[in-house]
This record gives C-alpha cells, sequence and structure tokens, in this order.
C-alpha cells in the first residue's frame, strides 16, 4: 500500500513519527487516525483527550504509573535469551517477555495506565471490550487495584475459545457481558462497548485495549505501552551487546506491536508485525488486514479495513482470539504507508507449530496471537542466517487451552506415554 | 430551490397545516427486499419526509430493532449501488423529498461525487451520518454541497451550547436532535427535561428541528411537536413492518388520525 503516499510524503511522515509529532493536532497519522465518532460521544472524547493533556506527561501521573508497572506489574519483564531456538534457527533469538507481566500479557500496562486516569477523570465505572480475554483480565485487575467497577464485553465466539479468561474475569469482580450481536467475535464486542458508553458517556470511561479506534485512543495506548519497546532497546544493549537486526511482533489492533516498535523506529533494524493469514488469502478467511485490506473507516478511525467494495466490514477468521479484528490502528497503516515496517501473515497451522516448538525448545508456552511473530521470525532467520532477532512475547498461551487441547501437540508424543 | 431546501419546505408545510412534521424511518429493503419500494412509498404516503437506512455491518449508534433490520437488508443483497438502482426506477412515483441516513464507510467506498450525483438524480435531498462528527466533515459537505445536497447535523443533550450553536449553522435540511442519551431503539420513554432541551435547540436553530430517537406512541409525537418542528420515528416502525402490520395506518395513528 505505499502508493498510497508519495515518496516525498512518505519520507515526511516518517520524520514527523520518529520527531514524535504524531498523531498531529487532528489525531492524523499522515492520512489516517482521526475521530469518527456518534456526536453524543464527542464531548468525551474531547474531555478525553484534554485529561490526557492535563495528567498523562505530569510527575504525578508519570511516577503513580511507573511505580504500579514495576510494584504490581512486575516491570521491567525479563529479556530472555532463546539458545536452543538459536541453534534450530541458525539465528541469534531473543524475547521480550511480557507474558511475565501481572495477568499474563502486555494488556496490562495499558489497562493500569488508563485506570489511573479514569480516576484522575472523576468516572463512576469502567468499560472494556475484549478479544482473547487478556485485555478482559487486566482491566478487571487494574479497575480492582484503582477501586471501580468494570464491565467486559465480549463475543459470544470468544467466550467460549477463552473460557479460563471469563472466570478470571469475573473472579476479579468484573461483570462479563457476552456479546451476541455481529460476528460476536472483536468486533461486535467493541461496537457493544461503544453503544453502552453512548447512554452515559460522562460516567462511563471506555479502557479500549489496543492502538484502535478514534484518536486519542491511538496515541495514549501507544503511550502507555511503549515500556516495552525501552525496555528491549536497554536490555537488548546490556544482555546482547547491541540492537536486534530484525524486529518482530504480531498484531491484531497492534498495541503491542506499537509498544514495542515506537521506540525502534530511528534505529538501524528491520521491522516486521504479523497478521493472522487464518486459512486462506480469500475475504473472510484470515484477519490479515495491512497485507490484504483497503482504507476506509471503523469504528472511529480512517485506517486499513477488510471490507467489500460495497464498504461492508467482513468476518474475519483466525485461530487466535486476539488477532481476530477487521481492522488495525491507524499508526500501522502509516507505518506500512512509509515502508518503515512491513506486515506479513502467518496461517493458522503454522501459528499451532510455532507455538509447540517454543514449548519444546525453551519451556515456553506462548500465546497463539504471539506465536503468529514467531513463524514470521523463523521464516526471516532461513533467509537471514547468523543475525540477532527480537520478539515481542505478549502474552502466555493457559488461556488457549480450550482451543490448544483440540490440536493435540505432535512433537512430544511421549507427554502421553 | 435546493435539495436540501426541499426537506425544510416540507416540515414548514407541516407546520402551516398545524401540525408536527412526520419522518419516518426505514432501513431500505427490510423486511423484504422485494418489497422495498412498496413499503417505500406506503410510508412516504403519510411521512412529509422519509429517513431511508443504509444498511451497515457496524451500526454502533443503533439498538437491536436496527441492528437486526441492517444485518437482514445486508443478508438480502441491499447495498447502496443496489438502493439507487431502485430509486431511480420509482422516483417518477415519489415525491416525497427522501434523506439517507448511513454510516461513513458505506458513502466513503461508494465515491462522494458519484454518490452526490445519483441522490440529486434519485429524490434524495440530504444525508445524516452518525458516525460523522462535524470536524471530519469537510470533504462531504463539499461533494453534496455543489449539487444542493445537504448534510444534517445531529445535536444530543450532551452537546454543550457552543457546539450547538456551531452545528446548528452548518446543519442543512433540517437539524436532528438527539431525544436521549442513548442508541435508537429505547423504550424507556422520553426524558423529563425534553421540553428544555428541545425549546433550547430550536431557539438556536434557523433551520426546523426534527426530533428522534424512542418516539413510539401518539402521545411522544404530541409531546415533541410543542417544542420542535417534527418527529422521526425509527425503530417503532421498523418493528411494525416486521411484525407484518398495516405502516401507513401505524403512522396515521401518530398523528392522531
Ligand atoms: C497475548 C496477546 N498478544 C497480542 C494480542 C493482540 O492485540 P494487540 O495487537 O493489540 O497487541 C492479544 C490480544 O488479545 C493478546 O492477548
Amino acid at each position: 500500500m505505499t502508493s498510497l503516499l508519495s515518496p516525498a510524503e512518505a519520507d515526511r511522515l516518517l520524520k514527523a513519527a520518529i520527531a514524535g509529532e504524531l498523531p498531529d493536532d487532528r489525531g492524523r497519522f499522515g492520512p489516517f487516525g482521526g475521530r469518527y465518532v456518534p456526536e453524543t460521544l464527542v464531548p468525551a472524547f474531547e474531555r478525553l483527550e484534554e485529561g490526557i493533556r492535563e495528567h498523562l506527561h505530569t510527575d504525578e501521573f508519570q511516577s503513580e504509573f511507573v511505580n504500579e508497572l514495576k510494584t504490581w506489574v512486575g516491570r521491567p519483564t525479563a529479556l530472555t535469551f532463546a539458545p536452543r531456538l538459536s541453534e534450530r534457527w541458525g539465528a541469534e533469538v531473543w524475547l521480550k517477555r511480557e507474558d511475565l507481566a501481572h495477568t499474563g500479557a502486555h494488556k496490562i500496562n495499558n489497562a493500569i495506565g488508563q485506570a489511573i486516569l479514569a480516576k484522575k477523570l472523576g468516572a463512576k465505572r469502567v468499560i472494556a471490550e475484549t478479544g482473547a480475554g487478556q485485555h478482559g483480565v487486566a482491566s478487571a485487575a487494574a479497575c480492582a487495584r484503582v477501586g471501580l467497577p468494570c464491565t467486559v464485553y465480549m463475543g459470544a465466539v470468544d467466550i467460549e475459545r477463552q473460557a479460563p479468561n471469563v472466570d478470571r474475569m469475573r473472579r476479579l469482580g468484573a461483570a462479563v457481558v457476552a456479546v451476541e450481536s455481529g460476528d460476536k467475535t472483536l468486533r461486535a464486542a467493541i461496537d457493544e462497548a461503544l453503544r453502552e458508553w453512548v447512554s452515559d458517556p460522562s460516567g462511563i470511561y471506555y479502557l479500549l485495549g489496543s492502538a484502535v479506534g478514534a484518536h486519542p485512543y491511538p496515541y495514549l495506548v501507544r503511550e502507555l505501552h511503549s515500556c516495552i519497546g525501552r525496555e528491549s532497546r536497554e536490555q537488548m544493549m546490556a544482555q546482547a551487546g547491541g540492537l536486534p537486526d530484525a524486529v518482530f511482533a504480531c498484531v491484531g489492533g497492534g498495541s503491542n506491536a506499537i509498544g514495542l516498535f515506537y521506540p525502534m523506529l530511528a534505529d538501524d533494524c528491520e521491522i516486521i508485525g504479523v497478521e493472522a493469514g487464518g486459512t486462506g488469502k480469500g475475504l473472510g478467511q484470515n484477519a490479515a488486514t495491512l497485507a490484504t485490506g483497503t482504507p476506509g473507516v471503523l469504528q472511529g478511525a480512517y485506517t486499513m479495513i477488510l471490507q467489500n467494495s460495497d464498504g461492508q466490514v467482513q468476518e474475519t477468521h483466525s485461530i487466535s482470539a486476539g488477532l481476530d479484528y477487521s481492522g488495525v490502528g491507524p499508526e500501522h497503516a502509516m507505518l506500512q504507508a512509509t515502508g518503515r515496517v512491513r506486515y506479513v501473515s502467518a496461517g493458522d497451522e503454522a501459528a499451532l507449530e510455532a507455538l509447540e516448538e517454543l514449548c519444546e525448545l525453551e519451556g515456553i508456552l506462548t500465546a497463539l496471537e504471539t506465536s503468529h511473530a514467531f513463524v514470521a521470525a523463523r521464516a526471516w532467520a532461513k533467509e537471514n542466517p547468523g543475525k540477532r532477532i527480537l520478539i515481542g512475547n505478549s502474552g502466555r498461551g493457559d488461556k488457549d487451552m480450550p482451543t490448544l487441547t483440540k490440536y493435540p501437540a505432535k512433537v512430544r508424543t511421549h507427554a502421553s506415554t | 430551490m435546493q435539495a436540501h431546501e426541499r426537506v425544510s419546505e416540507a416540515v414548514r408545510t407541516a407546520n402551516d397545516e398545524g401540525r408536527a412534521g412526520l419522518v419516518p424511518f426505514i432501513t431500505a429493503g427490510y423486511p423484504d427486499a422485494k418489497k422495498f419500494i412498496e413499503t417505500l412509498k406506503e410510508v412516504a404516503s403519510v411521512g412529509d419526509v422519509v429517513e431511508l437506512g443504509i444498511p451497515f455491518s457496524d451500526p454502533m449508534a443503533d439498538g437491536m430493532t436496527i441492528q437486526r433490520s441492517s444485518f437482514e437488508a445486508l443478508k438480502q443483497g441491499v447495498s447502496l449501488a443496489w438502493i439507487f438502482d431502485r430509486l431511480d426506477e420509482a422516483k417518477s412515483d415519489i415525491d416525497t423529498p427522501l434523506v439517507m441516513m448511513s454510516y461513513l464507510n458505506p458513502l466513503l467506498a461508494f465515491g462522494y461525487d458519484e454518490l452526490a450525483e445519483r441522490a440529486l438524480a434519485t429524490g434524495v435531498c440530504a444525508f445524516i451520518v452518525p458516525d460523522l462528527p462535524f470536524e471530519e466533515s469537510e470533504e462531504i459537505r463539499k461533494a453534496l454541497e455543489a449539487k444542493g445536497l445537504g448534510l444534517i447535523q445531529l445535536v444530543t443533550p450532551a452537546t454543550p451550547p457552543e457546539r450547538l450553536k456551531k452545528l446548528c449553522d452548518a446543519s442543512r435540511g433540517f437539524v436532528y436532535a438527539v431525544t436521549i442519551t442513548g442508541i435508537t431503539g429505547g423504550d424507556k420513554g422520553l426524558p423529563d427535561d425534553l421540553a428544555d432541551y428541545l425549546d433550547s435547540v430550536s431557539e438556536v436553530s434557523e433551520l426546523p428541528v426534527c426530533a428522534g430517537f424512542g418516539i413510539r406512541a401518539a402521545s411522544d409525537v404530541a409531546a415533541v411537536g410543542e417544542h420542535a418542528a417534527g418527529a422521526i420515528v425509527g425503530s417503532a416502525l421498523v418493528e411494525v413492518l416486521e411484525r407484518g402490520e398495516d405502516a401507513a395506518g401505524y403512522l396515521k395513528s401518530l398523528q392522531g388520525s
């Protein structure tokens, strides 16, 4: 989609991105982003934007946030060298261990940051959507931590395939609402959360879980997750003796990826985002929005989306609930258009195999979302032998047991003997 | 007269006749795509302006009824191009001004210039775009206004006073005053402070103000009519249609006749 921008425009945009000038005043990352929301929510978005300006970068907010990250979330998360995987791939592989963060995925960085903000803005209650359930669990935990009631909207399809997380959310005090409308997955859950927000825009804080939606969410979520990339850079310098040659992260809405990528945009490394290739290339068979989508407006932002020629948003398929989404954060659409980040996809089967390989070689049960990043990293390592690779290990796979039990392990057959 | 002025005039004519303008909403092609034009003519025979809903996959400002109608119409193959084709065939029989209600993405995919052209040719006078705030509307507004078509702005009880003025000034056709803080299809009744709210909008607006969301009964239309120029009836009418009942009869009953 590089053709969306002239080379000069792409160059100018990338420089602006690296200089920290994006999004602009209108919430735009070049042509992407913006704020397409119902009139009822406009004042709420303006209040949120104002609240971010007033709080996010103050010493007071930052010291509270950083303290929570350190003492409650468990940051910095480890950077792990993967010796056996490195040997098999013929590369030097490092993993940024977001799976070790409290509640088991990167999602908690954003959730606790926004929960603190919600409190400061005087919200009476918090709502959130969730796909894989990781953001729902993180929101439930963060809301308990700051003392706010929390309701999580979750598609009925996802409730079934991520059942362990549903129980965790409820145990942490959140109400979980099953969404039966639309595609019954993440997109429908976001629609339903927005409908609820419209009913009480001044009392509700909407704790959005990825770098998607209307301005200022993509910006806010990026800021709260960029600790991932900042820590990774420092840890790579200290432990690996230098920055990676290539960086990989999976992309659903794009929050773990933007957190990892954003602080590394100016570095001399390849950056690759990995979307869900599902079962094939046809419309409806995957969630490879950047690879196969077209620009349009979905859920508040102008970005790349999976749609038909009438502008109807299409259903997606992925084995991983967290990547099963027809849109993507507008900043990723911009990074693709500038050519700075390349976006590829990995299919269901390959993701399952990668998950198994990581279990076998490194003793890490990673999330199905995260497994997609490993597929692309392995392929890249084959073509670029001997290079140093960093993979954002965005979450742990415990939540995926209902899906994984349907696919018996192929390698470790001894487990059953 | 520009197309959007036909909308204002239709509402004012009703007011001159001593009644509130009635703006029925239907989802195009629902419940039965084959009967789209028949249904449209039936509601147009009573309504002063008809609001045509363009089905969309993600109706985020709509409640269950309009969601259901939208998904079902899509299943039956309804699209913007299909709707324009049907209107083309029938336009000589329909003189009631039409306004289209559509989320932005189907309009964007269709292309704004072609949209304006086909709308003008088929009697569609104005557009209501529920996920397009004023700040993002310049491009489509220009394309529509070049053909004399209007972009109808929505205002809500949450809209602050300075913004209210800006939106009323920018609107064409009428000003759409959302009665409640919420989505379409509410059945909790109209809010107690509705009169004050509608008065405040009517005071600021030079265009007729039509109130919508949650209007179901003749008493609602009467209550709204005392403080606004018109009443928009959406989910309740869609439910009448989906039960296969007499839509024209229902609309007449709302006018107290
Ligand atoms: C472990 C994990 N990784 C990645 C994702 C995808 O989200 P994002 O692209 O916002 O990082 C999810 C979403 O649920 C997740 O649970």
